[in-house]
């Protein structure tokens, strides 16, 4: 009877894991097929109001917390600033109007996460590239990226005129972003850069005098300039370097059966000029930085 | 080695071992002989049900809809070959910290503790002061400490303070460790039974003295487990300085992973500190084992 009771109990164990195993997700499975090839075979009619999102008839978007200024303003539901007022553009050009719109909170390092999304796209100021590409989809990108450099007014690194000029800098910038791409690609500067978690970290170390110079996209180096750390001035932006411009774009899981139509969204914004609109709109002021030689 | 160590000793006690003239019993033999068998079959069923877990995991997890996604993500050679020396070079500035904060603690912390097992009302101040630091700094949250350290402390601008953000987080890590660690040490300090004080002072051992020759030994070698524990949480959290921009091995880490949206250095890094921390549990098990003979050893005195 023991003995009976001993082998009985594995083997109802395994039966169980391998009941578990062979059912549970296939499911997915299924669905996921059916999801991959019907996006590139035959384009979906992105009907409005009609896609298949995350929550039936909401779309959902994501974007990280805090959501930084001039991006967004305090509540990316409230339409201010530039990806909030693209966020429910692209919504209404999806045939979502305000009210259809959710947003969730999506931690930039969460967003190319490879399990399923909890929303439908995300607009985090996440620039468009090749390597990027092969985990996630992109839309077309909504913004053309110019990077920038900050540094206090009294630095000796606030006179640069070129790029060669940085090279002796203790340079900063966040983690994740093109700008620390630009700053090890680009200044190639004899120290080591400080990655810093969130450019709040960032500010607070160019204040404490901790790095000589920060790197980050022009429209938040003249925010930061202009209303978070005023001793602080944009040195200068830097050309583009070489090749196709730095777009931001937004974040589909991949595969997404909505990434063709979120694109096609995109491009008429662009081409109906509203993006440039919204850019003049709540951007306006990043225009002229010099450019580092 | 312990029982060789017992039996050595117990054979000078005992006197020479003549030639021992006992054979089993058939009756020890048969059952000896089944427990044999026993274990023979209790090896070959663990054996064989590990098999089995092992491959309904790997059927489970490989035959997931996901997996191909999930090896991509996480399990890239590509991108560990890729992560691996920036992974290696961040671990280097661990380990350094881990080497000199571990050093600072042990002493910070001792001497807390020692600060707080001090008796006389005229230590009052220093024990109340040593109780509030414990308090304070055990209660912290470690990242709120270092923010307040990298950030704050610069920002005073006072003349001759460094605001290398590595120095300054490895002060905030031996503000809080030492906390932990005082506390470790006053728990062992205070284990030790009155008598051995009472002795030691009846023997005209002064106070000092009898901390130091009498208690103390015996108060830490009983806290070295959890010691030990302190330290490899230490090692694990010398990753946090990283807040003010220094590139730890994590961060080294997330740097690729941000760039490339790819999880593998992550693993990578996990995996290089899982291989760090056996070593010093191996060294933790040792530790404790020669504190056990030296125990009984002393007991069998």
């Amino acid at each position: 009877m023991h003995l009976r009771a001993r082998i009985g109990l594995p083997a109802l164990f395994v039966a169980a894991a391998v009941t578990v195993g062979g059912c549970a997700p296939q499911d997915n499975t299924s669905s996921d097929d059916a999801a991959s090839p019907g996006t590139s075979a035959a384009a979906p009619a992105c009907d409005k109001g009609k896609l298949a999102t995350h929550a039936a008839g909401k779309l959902t978007i994501g974007t990280d917390k805090p959501a930084y200024a001039p991006w967004f303003q305090d509540d990316p539901a409230n339409g201010k600033g530039f990806e909030s007022a693209v966020a429910y553009s692209v919504a209404e050009a999806l045939g979502y109007g305000k009210d259809k719109v959710v947003w969730q909170t999506v931690p930039f390092n969460n967003s190319f996460s490879p399990g399923a999304k909890d929303f439908d796209f995300d607009i985090n100021q996440v620039s468009i590239s090749d390597e990027r590409k092969q985990a996630v989809d992109f839309s077309s990108g909504y913004y053309d990226v110019r990077q920038a450099v900050i540094a206090l007014k009294s630095s000796p690194y606030a006179k640069a005129k070129s790029v060669a000029d940085l090279k002796g800098a203790k340079l900063g910038a966040q983690v994740g972003t093109t700008s620390l791409d630009t700053i090890n690609d680009v200044i190639k500067p004899s120290q080591k850069p400080a990655v810093f978690q969130k450019n709040d970290f960032a500010k607070s170390a160019l204040r404490n005098k901790q790095v000589d110079a920060i790197v980050v996209d022009l429209p938040t180096a003249f925010y930061i300039t202009g209303a978070e750390v005023t001793d602080a001035e944009v040195v200068g932006q830097f050309p583009n370097t070489g090749g196709a411009t730095e777009q931001f774009g937004l974040v589909l899981d991949k595969g997404s059966k909505l990434t063709s139509c979120v694109s096609r969204a995109v491009d008429g914004l662009r081409q109906d000029g509203t993006l440039a609109k919204l850019e003049k709109q709540w951007l306006s002021d990043a225009v002229d930085a010099p450019v580092l030689k | 080695m312990t029982t060789g160590t017992i039996r050595k000793e117990s054979g000078e006690g005992g006197g020479s071992a003549a030639p021992d003239p006992y054979t089993p019993s058939a009756r020890r033999l048969e059952r000896e002989r089944f427990k044999r068998a026993r274990a023979r079959r209790a090896t070959a069923v663990a054996a064989l049900s590990t098999l089995v877990t092992g491959a309904v995991l790997f059927v489970v997890i490989t035959g997931s809809p996901g997996w191909q996604r999930t090896r991509e993500t996480f399990f890239s050679a590509e991108y560990a070959r890729m992560a691996l020396p920036d992974v290696l070079d961040g671990l280097l500035l661990n380990l350094k910290l881990l080497a000199i904060c571990g050093v600072c603690v042990l002493l910070l912390g001792m001497l807390l503790a020692i600060a707080r097992t001090l008796r006389g009302p005229v230590f009052f101040p220093v024990r109340a002061l040593a109780t509030a630091y414990t308090d304070f700094f055990r209660g912290l949250p470690l990242i709120i400490c270092l923010l307040m350290v990298v950030f704050g402390v610069p920002a005073l601008r006072l003349q001759g303070v460094t605001n290398d953000p590595v120095v300054l987080g490895g002060a905030a890590l031996v503000l809080t460790y030492s906390a932990y660690v005082a506390e470790v040490f006053r728990a062992g300090i205070e284990s030790v039974h009155p008598s051995q004080r009472a002795a030691a002072r009846s023997l005209g051992l002064s106070g000092a003295q009898t901390l130091r020759y009498v208690v103390l030994p015996q108060a830490v070698r009983r806290v070295v487990p959890p010691l030990l524990n302190d330290l490899v949480s230490l090692q694990k959290d010398t990753g946090l300085v990283s807040i003010a921009g220094a590139v730890d091995a994590v961060y080294a880490a997330q740097i690729i992973a941000g760039k490339y949206f790819n999880y593998t250095p992550y693993v990578v890094a996990g995996l290089v500190f899982v291989a760090l921390t056996i070593p010093m549990t191996r060294f933790t098990d040792w530790v404790t084992a020669r504190m056990d003979r030296r125990r009984a050893q002393g007991g069998t005195v």
